[in-house]
């Protein structure tokens, strides 16, 4: 619950976070050191000074981190946990549905755990959906289109094997597909960050939600017109988010196009923790208005309070079937608890 | 050794050649980017570059691009006998080290890495995106000196060479612009227009708003990049110290992928 200073009290649903494990020990190759190093870098490269962490927290952080990270200290109410595995890279995979329902169930009411599978792997990724569905009862997956699985170095949503998982997320009721574009490495000849695969699924696909991470920054102008084809197309702000410290009238370019182009329905907060804490992002958000000049040149849209509310709780919330209302009532039974340590 | 002033002097040459090689993503100078580590040159004049990215994960074509990049222009160098290039810490490195030395051509070794499709489609559109942020600096720089759409739209290659700016990223754009107008063949006489779109349409007075809008939003994905890049670049292998006035950071290197090390095990 973040609250504001007048007193008024805001629903956070933070939709994009990550319980992993990317220390040496779990490390399997070079690429797998490589992978946190990246991530650490991000962290370093965009977080304001006090919040840095030092490597070791930052590469295997506790369950008890995550809880006082998100909801004691920091003001999420819900947070959605993504899976994303990376078994090339890593002994237990990297940030793992298992380890990660083990953390959650301590506070089934705060958690949201999606899963993920990887097209590629044919049958068995349908086995996996299956699995996850009845061990997990998942509601929502992370795909991250970069992943290496053998020789192949990336994916396309539009893939003839995607497609099949994505018919039985639908008839599972799944409905929640968060689209992480990373660098696809082969073939060579492609863009390597395009989003253009999002507009064949989304069109397929009418009955799920796509949620783009990062809002397909680097190539936001075509994300834009896609999601503004596509009714059932979202932006999640993960990485976008951090911009608000370091480059905030830049984050208020981005806002405006988003705005202005997609409307303030469609916009989801997502901390990317722990690349990035929720505190200070809220906090920062709250406080945020989007330059006049900039506003002025996409027809005055601005960051009102209704809309920030959208976006830091109530959109994810309608997607995730997730009555406000009732959930405060009973986080309201149920306050944070700061572990003994 | 070459006598050590010459050998700086050389390298200089070679550094200066390569402020010509552009991030196709973001359509600056490698140099200015900090991602040449390391030039030499030895006694037989064959010359070594190194560099790097600011990630393990950025994009391997552009890594193969800036690659040949830089073997084109320090072969361009009427003194030098041989070049080697090479990439440190990519997910792709040895891949792109060996194809950018095999001496082949790069549609060859691309064409290993991609069924046989050429890149000239990605080049193509990079070009086009690295135009449109040139010609939004400058346009918005002319605007800003008072000039309305119609004087705008209508003003030619020799007029805008007369136009002088006081902003930094305005002069620094400027003779950045008009190099691809001329390069591209969209403007080489001083009455052609000096703001073609890239198809080398011309703009109606009444859509440069729309013009410009979709030239903010292509800034608008490089500057993501852009600044992704230079910060990334800037922190890699760089970690945090909680000292007593909290947290900073530091320089780290023990745990960074030894780089002359890993190179030379590997020669």
């Amino acid at each position: 619950m973040y609250t504001t200073k007048d007193g008024k009290e805001i629903f956070v649903l933070d939709g994009h976070t990550h319980f992993w494990d990317g220390s040496p020990e779990n490390q399997a190759n070079v690429h797998g050191k490589q992978f946190i190093d990246c991530f650490y870098a991000y962290h370093t490269n965009l977080s304001p000074p006090e919040e840095l962490w030092e490597k070791s927290r930052f590469e295997k952080y506790s369950e008890d981190d995550i809880y006082r990270d998100l909801f004691v200290d920091g003001p999420d109410d819900m947070a959605i946990i993504q899976t994303t595995v990376l078994s090339d890279f890593y002994k237990n995979g990297f940030g793992c549905i298992e380890r990660t329902h083990e953390m959650a169930k301590r506070h089934p009411e705060r958690f949201i755990v999606n899963g993920a599978f990887d097209p590629r792997d044919g049958e068995k990724a349908l086995e996996y959906i299956h699995y996850m569905k009845e061990t997990f009862d998942i509601t929502g997956v992370k795909m991250y289109t970069a992943e290496w699985n053998g020789d192949s170095k990336g994916w396309a949503l539009n893939d003839p094997a995607a497609y099949k998982c994505f018919e039985l997320c639908d008839k599972l009721g799944i409905k929640n597909i968060h689209v992480h574009k990373g660098p696809t490495i082969i073939p060579l000849s492609k863009d390597a960050f395009s989003v253009d695969d999002v507009d064949y699924a989304a069109t397929d696909f009418q009955n799920l939600n796509w949620i783009v991470e990062h809002c397909g920054l680097p190539r936001l102008d075509d994300f834009c017109w896609i999601a503004t084809q596509e009714t059932n197309v979202y932006a999640g702000l993960a990485v976008a988010m951090p911009f608000i410290h370091s480059r905030p009238r830049y984050f208020g370019e981005v806002m405006a196009e988003l705005l202005w182009w997609i409307g303030e329905d469609k916009i989801l907060f997502g901390s990317d923790y722990a690349i990035w804490t929720p505190k200070w992002l809220v906090e920062k958000f709250w406080d945020y208005q989007i330059p006049e000049d900039i506003s002025a040149e996409r027809g005055g849209v601005q960051l009102t309070d209704e809309i920030k509310e959208k976006i830091l709780g109530l959109n994810a919330a309608r997607l995730y079937n997730v009555d406000v209302a009732q959930k405060k009532a009973q986080l309201a039974g149920a306050p944070v608890q700061i572990a003994a340590e | 050794m070459l006598v050590a002033n010459l050998s700086a002097e050389l390298e200089l040459e070679v550094r200066e050649r390569l402020d010509a090689v552009t991030d196709p993503e973001l359509d600056e100078p490698i140099t200015d980017l900090g991602f040449v580590e390391r030039v030499e040159v030895t006694d037989a004049r064959k010359v070594r570059v190194e560099f790097r990215l600011p990630t393990y994960w950025c994009s391997p074509n552009f890594a193969f691009l800036m690659g040949f990049g830089i073997r084109k222009e320090v072969t361009a160098l009427p003194w030098v006998v041989e070049v080697e290039v090479l990439l440190h810490d990519h997910c792709f490195g040895d891949e792109v080290n060996e194809g950018i030395n095999s001496g082949r051509d790069y549609h060859e070794v691309f064409a290993k890495y991609c069924d046989g499709a050429r890149l000239d489609e990605v080049v193509e559109t990079f070009q086009a995106k690295a135009y449109d942020r040139r010609q939004e600096t400058v346009l918005l720089g002319v605007q800003a000196l008072g000039h309305g759409p119609a004087d705008i739209v209508s003003m030619t290659l020799g007029q805008l060479r007369d136009v002088t700016f006081q902003g930094e990223e305005e002069l620094r754009q400027k003779p950045r612009y008009l190099h691809l107008l001329e390069a591209r063949g969209l403007a080489c006489d001083p009455e052609d227009l000096a703001f073609p779109t890239w198809a080398g349409d011309e703009i109606e007075p009444g859509a440069l708003s729309d013009h410009l809008a979709r030239l903010r939003s292509t800034r608008i994905n490089m500057e993501f990049n852009g600044a992704l890049c230079r910060g990334l670049a800037k922190t890699r292998y760089k970690e945090v110290e909680i000292g007593p006035d909290g947290p900073t950071l530091i320089d780290f290197i023990s745990g960074r992928v030894p780089l002359r090390e890993q190179a030379a095990l590997r020669g």
